[in-house]
This record gives C-alpha cells, structure tokens and sequence, in this order.
C-alpha cells in the first residue's frame, strides 16, 4: 500500500483529507508543520505528500526545497494543497519542486484528479 | 409535484426537441433541473413555469425547459484515455496521410461549456512542434445557447480548472483573473463555437477526419441514436474517426462505422480496416 504524508496545521483538515486519502487506498501519516514533515520523511520517504503552505515552524515552501535536497528526496509527488491561489504561487511552488496543486477548498474529487494526473493512482 | 400530466408533456416535448429521452418516473430530476429555471425566469413554481410554456406561442420556453433537461456535465481531458488515443494513435496516422501542407478538421459535437475542445487545443499547441505545418480546425457544437455561451467566453471557475486539468497547463494555458480563470487567447482562437442541434441538419458543417460525440447518444433512444450515426458517418472522411463515450457502443446501431480493435470507444468508417497501432 502507498503512504501519503498530510502536512497541515490545521487538524480539522488533515482529518478531511485523511478521510479521501484512505479511501484512495492509500496508507495516511500526519505531519502539523514542515518540520515535522520533513523528520517523517527521514524515518520513511513517503510515495506523496500533500502539503499546506502556510504553517507555523517550517512553512510549505520550505519543506518542499528541503526535501529535494534529502536523500532519496526526490521520489516523492508533491501535491501543495493551499489557500494560496494565485499564478504567483503556483508557479513558484512548481519551480520549488511541487508536482501539482490544489486550491483551496477541495473535495475528493479534485484530489482524485490530482492523484492520477501525477500517476500515484490508475484513472478509473 | 409535477402532475403526471405536465411529466408527459414535458417529457414530450424535450424529445421532440433534443431527442433527450425522459422516463415518466423522472420526476425527480425534472424537478430538480427546473425549479432554478422558474426561479430565473421568475415564476413562482415549477407549475406555473410550464403552464406559462403551454401558453407561449413562440417556444422559446420550451427551448430553455429543453436545454434545462439536457445533462451539460463535461471537465477537462474528461477520462483522458480519448486524448491519449487522439495524440499517440489518431494524430500520427492522419498526420502520414495528409501529408505536412494538409489539414485536419475536428468536430466535438455537444461540447457542452468547452472543455473537450479546448483539452484538445490545448494538446495540439504542446504537440506544435512535432506537427510541422499541418493546420488543425477545430469546430464545437452545442445545441443549448446558455452552456455555448460560456464555452466561447473561456472563463472557468476554480473548481472547474482543478479537474482533469494538470497544474503545468493552467499556468501554461490560463490566465487568472479575479478568482476565475480565462482560456488565453491563442487556445482560445483554435475552437470555432456554432450552435447546432444534432437532431437538425448538420451537412453545413462538411466533412471531419476526427469526430468526438462522446456521452450524448446515452441520452437517446435507439432510432435516434441510428439516425444521428448515419448523419455522423456520411459527414466522416473515409479514413476518418468517430470517438465514442467509454460505455457507449455503435455495435446493432451503425454498419457505417467499426471499432477499432483493442482500442475501447474509437471507431473508424466500415471497410477503411483500421488497426490498432502497433
């Protein structure tokens, strides 16, 4: 089964996206921070990380230029998932590392979509 | 509730207008999809929006009743596997035999608010460099006023980018503006929009090498689907495609049209022997 790390502060979301995640059939670790985040992936490199941008210790951004530098850090699809929605942050977040992204709100669908554009799930 | 009554006459007139086939045990969804009609139009109920439709001497309520009916869900690279066949198996085969001065002409027919064409423009603009200078017309239609609408204005909402589409080609092919997001210019320009009903004649529109009608016929009853088959079939080059939704089927509809084997929902004109590609 494929693990997918959730990296938000915010507990009420990363229960939401526990809950479409699981039903992906994917196995869900929680990180509240970047770096919490970022020592997740060093005991165990994940296959995906869905990843909020603005959090307190180590924000989105930050975890996702650190983790390209780890070893091994570059397997993972990274999916920003963020109330961030402008092109300006898009495209820096792609130029980061980032494989796709959500804007805020989501539903499972969108992160379904998300899930086979990057190929971590076959299109149904 | 709707009286069974007004469920017939409505049902009825829907199918003489769309061929959009409506059970009478459908109430549910006519209530559904017409209660904001009446609330737009300003009618106090569904009731008196279709009272008002029985009176009106021109139609035009019927036709918003109609268009209401009709399913216009769509998304972007909707089930994906068709604009994978389009790119790897349509497009180097027609692009051999047109040669690199050729032409090859699309048609989508009910495009709904755009996405399919605007999923292939999209495609055709990242393959520019591998299709040389052979030109591509890309022609959409939809019978309901309100969905073409929208599809010529290429403005989505955020939702509707998120689905199918691959972050790369938002910020390739979109530009932001306010929380909604415009198709640019140069996709834009590749999609000519026409209204057209299929139930009407389509000869007008000439011949396609490449036809997506794909989750429309679901909607129609056999004869209708027949009908509409042959139109599409004569109005097919002879070594063109038809692509169909991925649960529908020509088998005991069209002896025009046969599928391509291996490849679920791709058709090509009967007696062209088409083969997959190896």
């Amino acid at each position: 089964m494929k693990t997918c790390l959730v990296v938000d502060d915010s507990r009420v979301i990363r229960k939401v996206a526990r809950k479409i995640i699981e039903e992906l059939e994917f196995n869900c670790v929680e990180a509240a921070d970047g770096s919490e985040a970022l020592e997740a992936c060093r005991k165990q490199m994940p296959d995906a990380v869905l990843l909020d941008w603005n959090m307190p210790v180590m924000n989105g951004l930050d975890f996702v230029k650190a983790l390209r530098r780890e070893e091994g850090g570059d397997t993972p699809v990274v999916v920003f998932c963020t109330t961030e929605n402008d092109m300006a942050h898009i495209t820096e977040a792609l130029r980061a590392g980032a494989d796709e992204y959500v804007m805020k709100p989501f539903d499972g669908d969108i992160i379904e979509s998300k899930f086979q554009q990057t190929g971590l799930i076959r299109a149904s | 509730m709707i009286s069974t009554d007004d469920i017939k006459f409505v049902a009825e007139q829907a199918y003489k207008r769309s061929g959009l086939v409506l059970s009478t045990d459908k109430g549910y969804l006519l209530e559904s999809r017409l209660a904001p009609l009446a609330r737009a139009e300003g009618f106090p109920s569904i009731d008196a929006l279709i009272a008002a439709a029985k009176r009106d001497p021109n139609d035009r309520i019927l036709w918003q009743i109609t268009e209401a009916l009709a399913t216009h869900e769509t998304f972007f690279f909707r089930d994906n596997t068709p604009f994978d066949l389009f790119k790897q198996e349509i497009l180097p085969v027609l692009s051999r035999a047109r040669g690199n001065s050729g032409s090859i002409r699309i048609w989508c027919a009910a495009c709904s608010s755009g996405q399919e064409p605007y999923s292939l423009a999209m495609m055709l603009e990242e393959e520019r460099a591998r299709i040389g200078n052979l030109r591509f017309e890309i022609i959409a239609t939809d019978m309901a006023p309100r969905v073409l609408e929208k599809a010529k204005a290429g403005v989505y909402s955020q939702f509707e980018v998120q689905r199918g589409l691959a972050i790369q080609r938002l910020v390739q092919h979109f530009e932001q503006q306010g929380d909604q997001w415009r198709i640019k210019p140069n996709i834009r320009a590749m999609v000519n929009f026409q209204k057209q009903n299929l139930l009407e004649n389509f000869s007008n529109l000439g011949s396609f090498d490449v036809i997506f009608c794909r989750n429309v016929l679901i909607y129609f009853d056999a004869d209708t689907k027949k009908r509409v088959l042959a139109r599409l079939a004569s109005q097919t080059a002879q070594d063109g495609y038809l692509i169909m939704g991925a649960a529908e089927t020509v088998v005991g509809l069209s002896q025009d049209y046969s599928p391509v084997e291996g490849r679920r929902g791709l058709y090509g004109r009967a007696g062209a022997a088409k083969s997959a590609a190896a």
